[in-house]
């Protein structure tokens, strides 16, 4: 029992990780209508800055604040390169996006090589009903809830997070009042950025980070944000909740080399039910 | 308030606008007659500023707000939020002197704007656009798809505005009876030129203008 515990609370804060990138992907998408699939990048560049910054002998602190700024500058440059030309489609976006990722990679190389890179987190564990689970997974958890419930007051409360759903609602609208759609999509970008650094951050020390992690990262976060169907944070972290939660199930109990597809496959049926609950619920409307 | 001269915009290789000029002095109401398609939503969100003139100048003296054909609110926000984002250019963020005119939007401010009815969505479009503190209001078709009764009760605040603050209105409309009703002038457009201007009164007598759009003569 206390091992399933264990691994139930590993699972939640893998999948909160999971949860920061894939609300990137949602904040982008919302605002903008583009799937960001440098989202991963940023989560990275955070995580090898933060590396290097501590080795060069920056303190605790400083060192994550400093990466997760170089995450939201690097979100910020690649809202400039996916929308930063006026009228370019959503689709046209996106491959940029892939673009960016992949001179992302050559520039990790240059920077930090390709040896994968680690950085010391919280130290020690507490033990929860007799299960064990480390400081930092727990840390990855009170980071989570408090980044959700940030990003719910910026968009419920603020001005300015109700003229980023206003453009996300409708763009030709947020434009006739005289909202700057670009500026406010750029915004999101950097705010993506942002949240795919704090998640890097909180990952680089519960598991090595390279140039190419990424696609792992992105591959988890795509699948939750498509379950919260890209417009949802809330179901998104849902989703994610579920994905960290499988993978570190199926590692925990001897299917470490398959856990990605168990989880994706978990996913994919919880996605054919919800997808068919809705189908009979709008039969039974009309 | 507006002045239009030779204005010329296009989408690509086709024409929107052919050299249309057209003026609207201050506080003065105006109309701009036209069919779907002769070009009058070119014409509005040309002088609003979202649509580049590929030739011809577009002047407009003082703040211009817009509303929009087919409301165009945004549906996931609540009434009061559609209201204070009306506000952006302004700076203004309290919509109590919108609620003193119109009451009902106080009375719904926290509902959704995507589940009110086509009358009370037309409402809050109107009071997002007051909020900007406009001097100059682009209507684009205020009767499209609404109740008589709502249309009146519109149609009167906006004359009520007009007399009151002289705010300068260019209302444009397929309803040409709503239109002779409540303004002075009239233009109309078609196939993107403008074929006929004068005063209402005058044009409700044009055969033409009276079989296109008043169904024969007015009465």
């Amino acid at each position: 029992m206390s091992a399933f515990l264990t691994y139930l609370l590993n699972g939640l804060a893998v999948g909160c990780a999971i949860a920061l990138i894939a609300s990137g992907l949602v904040v982008i998408h919302r605002v903008t209508g583009v799937v960001n699939f440098a989202q991963g990048t940023f989560a990275v560049v955070a995580g090898l800055c933060m590396s290097s910054l501590l080795g060069l002998g920056l303190p605790h602190g400083a060192s994550e604040v400093a990466a997760v700024l170089a995450a939201t500058v690097a979100g910020l440059l690649t809202g400039l390169a996916a929308i930063g030309k006026p009228g370019v489609t959503p689709l046209s976006s996106l491959i940029v996006t892939l673009g960016v990722g992949v001179l992302a990679y050559a520039v990790e190389i240059v920077l930090w090589g390709d040896q994968p890179r680690s950085a010391p987190g919280l130290a020690g564990s507490v033990t929860v009903a007799g299960a064990r689970i480390q400081t930092q997974y727990l840390l990855v958890i009170a980071v989570t809830a408090l980044t959700f419930v940030a990003l719910a007051l910026f968009f419920g409360r603020t001005y300015l997070g109700k003229a980023l759903t206003a453009c996300a609602s409708n763009p030709y609208a947020a434009r006739v009042v005289g909202i700057d759609v670009r500026r406010m999509g750029l915004l999101a970008f950097a705010l993506g950025g942002l949240l795919g650094g704090i998640a890097g951050v909180l990952v680089t020390p519960m598991r090595p980070i390279s140039f190419d992690t990424d696609v792992t990262l992105i591959v988890n976060a795509f699948a939750a944000a498509v379950f919260g169907a890209l417009t949802r944070p809330v179901v998104t972290l849902a989703g994610a909740l579920v994905l960290g939660v499988a993978e570190t199930m199926a590692a925990g109990y001897g299917y470490g080399s398959h856990q990605l597809e168990i989880a994706l496959g978990l996913m994919i049926v919880v996605m054919i039910v919800q997808a068919s609950r809705r189908t009979a619920i709008s039969q039974e409307s009309t | 308030m507006i002045d239009v001269r030779a204005l010329v915009v296009s989408y690509g290789a086709a024409t929107a606008l052919e050299h249309v000029t057209l003026s609207v002095g201050k506080g003065e109401m105006v109309a701009l007659l036209g069919p779907n398609g002769a070009g009058k939503s070119t014409l509005a969100n040309t002088l609003a500023g979202l649509l580049k003139p590929a030739s011809g100048t577009v002047e407009v003296g003082g703040r211009l707000a817009l509303i929009p054909e087919g409301r165009q609110l945004f549906p996931d926000l609540s009434v009061e939020d559609n209201l204070m984002l009306g506000g952006w250019r302004s700076g203004e963020r309290d919509p109590s002197f919108v609620y003193e005119l119109l009451p009902r939007l106080a009375e719904i401010r926290r509902r959704r704007a995507g589940v009110l009815s086509g009358g009370e969505q037309q409402m809050v479009a109107f009071g997002r656009a007051l909020m900007s503190r406009p001097s100059v209001l682009v209507v684009d078709e205020l009767s499209l798809g609404l109740a008589p009764n709502v249309v009146t009760d519109l149609a009167e605040h906006l004359a009520a505005l007009n007399r009151s603050q002289g705010l300068t209105v260019l209302l444009i409309e397929q309803n040409a009876r709503l239109a002779f009703d409540l303004c002075g002038r009239a233009y109309v457009l078609e196939s993107s030129r403008i074929v006929a201007e004068g005063d209402c009164a005058e044009l409700a007598e044009d055969p033409k203008v009276a079989g296109a759009y008043l169904g024969g003569a007015i009465t």
